[in-house]
């Protein structure tokens, strides 16, 4: 029986979102880490700075992720400061590109890259294992993305605004946790726009119950003394 | 002038020297080219899928691109590759033109380029998993040709990639003719887009057609093709043979 190999390398199940909406963009991912079938960490942040207007969605490898956020935040850091003026998303996006295209051998992660500048307004890059670049008006990744293509086929709609971004989002990846045992926890959102960043945390008694999820309670006594005292037997 | 190699102290920090000596696998994918020349030059056609594996996961991808005045290609296989090979060609183009002499790379010329690049990435066991197919008018001459990732290339007057070697080059080596007008050109190509559509798994309904004349380049924006379920034979096919398909 398999006991749960603590030296398999931490991969980020995952699901993680990118949306553009009028005026800027959200991204959204849960929040667990897994090693093999232990969590290893269940308040991730995938999420990931890049410069102050552009952020990263992580997804596979943890380690591949997380070095390649690194560099491009390092090579972004030094771009900013020869441009004198914010990086545009585009650059970011192609930076994760290089790194991920001439790796490919090597690297196992899916990024989404997604942020706000003044001559594109929000944008979404999605670049998959491969080091593909496609510039999309929303994008999901990671494992539990496959249960999310009916989901957006149906629901995403053009012009949406913020708020109906930002629960669009949610929504779906609360979705994709209920069916995907490598995703889980908590939802973060992350918003893009003109007025700058704002980070939202969705803890999972916030969230809306799906098929089959019960309402959490606090103990079997609770409602022992509530209702029918007597239990199913057959 | 080395075209493919600008930023060799970038490549350093960003690519490692190891590990590049074998063969890869692709990740996103594009399926059938088709192209054709007719009267005034060359049509191709593809559809705008990038499958992931089984998965139909990006569907407005852009096959079809053109080259310089005087060529179009268009790309199957892994898409990341022919974003790359799109910045070689790019560059290829660039520096022509910088030569400011009046000359332009022709299409016979971009298509020996490309089988180049093609055949020694393969020689080093590290190929550029495409199969091309780059068409063109110059002077007069048009020319429609195919390289794959293995380096075989070859001009034709109808060339297809993928599946759409066996599904439409049948269909062309029965309905192609000299001087087929743009119009005959285009059903052409819709029929074998069609028969694609209903028997290539990794096939999405909406494609691209581009077309290159002496004039210039045109690609069309995407459009969907109908398709014909409503046959007598599809109603009730177990009837008489439960179990059966």
């Amino acid at each position: 029986m398999d006991s749960g190999d603590v030296n398999a390398p931490h991969s980020m199940g995952t699901t993680i979102i990118g949306v553009t909406y009028d005026g800027g963009v959200v991204l959204g991912a849960d929040s667990r880490t897994s090693t093999g079938m232990y969590v290893a960490n269940r308040a991730s942040d995938k999420i990931t700075q890049l410069t102050d207007n552009v952020y990263v969605c992580r997804s596979g490898s943890a380690a591949d992720s997380q070095i390649v956020s690194d560099y491009v935040r390092y090579f972004l850091h030094q771009h900013t400061i020869q441009l004198g003026q914010p990086s545009t998303v585009k650059v970011a996006a192609n930076l994760v590109r290089l790194l991920s295209y001439n790796n490919k051998n090597m690297l196992q992660t899916g990024l989404i890259v997604g942020g706000w500048d003044k001559y594109e307004g929000g944008k979404i890059y999605g670049i998959p294992l491969g080091g593909t670049v496609l510039e999309l008006p929303f994008t999901i990744g990671g494992s539990g993305s496959s249960y999310l293509y009916g989901f957006f086929d149906q629901a995403w709609k053009e012009g949406m605004t913020r708020e109906e971004a930002e629960q669009l989002v949610v929504k779906a990846v609360s979705l994709a946790i209920a069916r995907d045992g490598a995703s889980g926890g908590v939802v973060r959102t992350v918003t893009i726009n003109k007025d700058g960043v704002t980070r939202k945390f969705y803890p999972g008694d916030t969230l809306p119950l799906w098929h089959e999820e019960m309402e959490p309670q606090n103990s079997l006594l609770d409602t022992l003394s509530a209702a029918s005292p007597e239990p199913m037997v057959s | 002038m080395n075209v493919a190699d600008s930023a060799p102290a970038m490549n350093n920090l960003l690519a490692s020297n190891a590990d590049s000596q074998r063969t890869l696998y692709p990740y996103v994918t594009g399926t059938s080219v088709v192209g054709i020349k007719y009267k005034d030059g060359i049509l191709l056609a593809a559809d705008m899928g990038g499958s992931y594996g089984s998965t139909l996961r990006y569907k407005t991808v852009e096959r079809l691109k053109s080259v310089g005045k005087h060529s179009i290609i268009g790309a199957s296989g892994e898409i990341s590759d022919f974003q790359e090979i799109m910045r070689y060609l790019d560059e290829l183009i660039l520096y022509d033109n910088m030569w400011d002499d009046g000359n332009s790379l022709g299409p016979k010329e971009v298509h020996n380029y490309l089988t180049r690049v093609m055949y020694n990435r393969r020689n080093k066991f590290n190929p550029l998993w495409n199969s091309l197919v780059l068409g063109g008018v110059k002077n007069g001459q048009k020319h429609l040709g195919t390289v794959n990732m293995i380096g075989v290339h070859y001009e034709d007057n109808h060339v297809a990639t993928g599946f759409g070697n066996h599904l439409a080059r049948p269909i062309l080596r029965d309905e192609w003719h000299e001087n087929l007008t743009f119009e005959e050109g285009v059903k052409l190509l819709e029929k074998c887009m069609r028969v694609l559509l209903y028997r290539d798994r990794s096939a999405v309904n909406k494609l691209q057609i581009a077309r290159i004349t002496e004039d210039g380049v045109a690609v069309f924006p995407p459009y969907s093709l109908k398709t014909f379920w409503n046959f007598n034979a599809f109603q009730n096919p177990t009837v008489g043979a439960e179990g059966s398909w």
